[in-house]
């Protein structure tokens, strides 16, 4: 063994699993991190009974890049970069988060347009992040096909999102005070085809999965939790909503202009792996409603702040104006100062609340970040899912809650 | 008054002088508090409803004392209000009680902040680093831990930044 390896013996695990593997009578059985079900790099210690799980112990950290302490090192517009790679399926959700942030913290206006296309585009990348979860969640549950029809599907978002920012993933499209630049031209004819298409296919994915009885066999009463129990661990998004609970940052603290748009918030009763695939096949029918609104209701106008202050003057003035050359350069060598205090801006995530803590010190730079990220909190819930469940429903229950590895660990 | 306002001025009632000071910034209020009033003032807040914690986390002031702040914030589902709580830690030691007896979520988030930022939580049940290696040395959210390139040596800190230096030393 090789100096840097640990050796590890049960006694470490004391407190964690029981007295009983203490003794040998039940096993201690490692999964991952580099199990193709978990998702990312999440390793998971089992304890088990025969085939039956007594404990789980989740073992983060695996792809902790310290994103919260480069955003510190950066001013409160470059920072935003950082935050396409945390949640790498939620990037628009992320920039809109961080971004309402900074707005806050410095009092900052955004025009309506730009407010608008904002949510048209994050409830774009809930539907293609439902879409992929959905692929691997059947995937995991052995229906490949599933898969293969998500991504075609997921493949015409990436499109579009690469049409408005040049990247199909890490877009940092939005940007504190507005967008990057305006919509590009046949945007709104591409997510109108989008819009044609995809409720069909919605029913194409539950004809493969809604009454099939392998899939049903395998989810329903598997990983069963309560709302109560839900709120005390911390459950948000779908994986609350599947308890009963209609409790939906969108509708409840309306931001970006929510309050405008007509939609609902679908929950199902039971709790299990079946009943959060429903609330997220709903979900993602709500989120096509709201971008047909947003795409009818799509405002003429700028697409980013006036203030000088803390947005760039367009390229075109900097020619002839002295004013505009001062601030490009004040801001893009030096940044914008934001107040001394703390902001905290909770948006609705694909996978929950995903909540932005920002402390400005009065510089250019954020004295502290911290993204309370739903996958993170949401996998604080496993063991309590996973008890007393087979190993193969480890699977299933794991997938159900939708963790995105990048987003656990930053 | 909104849900949040009449909460605070029920939790100083409830705490009486316990509650130092309350701040209102861009529509957010906050109640600052001792660290030894955290778990009754959280206790409170469940009482009335506030049965979500949807934010822990901590931030360092360094160079200035007191180092670190605390910062929680509660979310009632039922009636649609956020409050928070910031508490400031005095010492080279931080200590914070656990506030996992109430809300069982704060377990991860306690052992975050306590593998980033070093600060103890007498009461957890399982205080372990969860995101940096076991053996990892230092808290790499703290203000003075370098981003990863050697610190430039001044003669007014040449001692200070020597001493955490990793170079094998006579």
């Amino acid at each position: 063994m090789s100096e840097n390896q640990m050796e590890i013996s049960v006694d470490e695990l004391r407190g964690l699993v029981s007295e009983r593997a203490l003794e040998g009578e039940t096993m201690i059985l490692n999964m991952g991190p580099q199990h193709p079900s978990t998702h990312g790099v999440l390793r998971l210690i089992l304890e088990l009974d025969g085939e039956t799980v007594v404990n789980c112990v989740p073992d983060i950290g695996f792809l902790h890049t310290g994103i919260e302490k480069n955003m510190e090192a950066l001013t409160f517009e470059k920072a935003l970069v950082m935050t396409d790679r945390m949640d790498y399926l939620n990037n628009l959700g992320n920039n809109l988060c961080y971004c309402l942030a900074v707005e806050k913290l410095v009092d900052l206006d955004v025009p309506p347009r730009a407010q608008v296309a904002r949510v048209l585009l994050t409830e774009l990348t809930r539907i293609a992040s439902h879409l992929l979860w959905l692929g691997t969640h059947a995937l995991d549950l052995a229906a490949m096909s599933v898969f293969l029809y998500t991504f075609r599907e997921r493949e015409i978002l990436l499109d579009i999102f690469e049409m408005c920012s040049g990247q199909r993933m890490m877009t940092s499209y939005f940007r504190p005070g507005g967008l990057w630049r305006d919509l590009p031209q046949g945007f709104e004819q591409a997510v109108t085809q989008f819009l044609e298409l995809f409720p069909e296919r919605i029913r194409e994915y539950e004809s493969l999965l809604t009454e099939n009885p392998i899939y049903i066999e395998r989810t329903k009463g598997i990983g069963v939790i309560s709302s109560e129990e839900a709120l005390e661990i911390g459950l948000t998004g779908p994986n609350l909503r599947a308890t009963g609970i209609p409790f939906d940052m969108r509708k409840a603290r309306p931001y970006s202009g929510y309050e405008q748009f007509e939609f609902e918030v679908p929950t199902e009763t039971h709790g299990d792996v079946y009943d959060r695939y429903l609330v997220r096949m709903e979900e993602m029918r709500q989120s096509l409603r709201i971008v047909r609104q947003a795409l009818d209701k799509l405002p003429d106008g700028p697409t980013r702040s006036n203030n000088r202050k803390f947005v760039p003057p367009p390229r075109s003035e900097l020619g002839h104006s002295m004013e505009a050359v001062i601030h490009h350069f004040k801001l893009w060598t030096e940044g914008f100062s934001a107040p001394e205090g703390t902001v905290y801006v909770p948006v609705e995530s694909p996978r929950g609340v995903l909540g932005c803590f920002l402390v400005g010190d009065g510089g250019p730079k954020p004295r502290r970040v911290h993204f309370r990220t739903p996958s993170f909190a949401n996998l604080q819930a496993l063991p309590m899912l996973s008890r007393g469940h087979l190993v193969a429903d480890i699977v299933a229950i794991i997938s159900s809650l939708d963790p995105i590895i990048g987003d656990v660990d930053r | 008054m909104s849900e949040a306002e009449a909460t605070l001025s029920a939790l100083k009632q409830e705490l009486e002088q316990r509650v130092l000071d309350s701040i209102e910034f861009r529509d957010q209020l906050t109640a600052v508090l001792p660290p030894e009033a955290v778990v009754e003032a959280c206790q409170f807040l469940k009482q009335r409803g506030y049965d979500l914690l949807i934010g822990l986390t901590a931030s360092d002031h360094w160079p200035e004392l007191p180092r670190f702040e605390m910062l929680y914030q509660l979310f009632s589902t039922e009636k649609n209000s956020l409050i928070g709580l910031s508490v400031r830690l005095e010492g080279e030691e931080p200590k914070v009680p656990s506030i996992e007896s109430v809300y069982r979520n704060a377990n991860w988030h306690e052992r975050e902040v306590f593998d980033m930022f070093g600060i103890d939580f007498p009461g957890h049940s399982d205080l372990r680093r969860i995101l940096m290696p076991m053996d990892w040395e230092g808290h790499p959210l703290r203000r003075d831990y370098p981003l990863g390139y050697e610190e430039v040596q001044f003669t007014f800190n040449y001692d200070e930044i020597e001493k955490r230096k990793k170079y094998a030393k006579d």
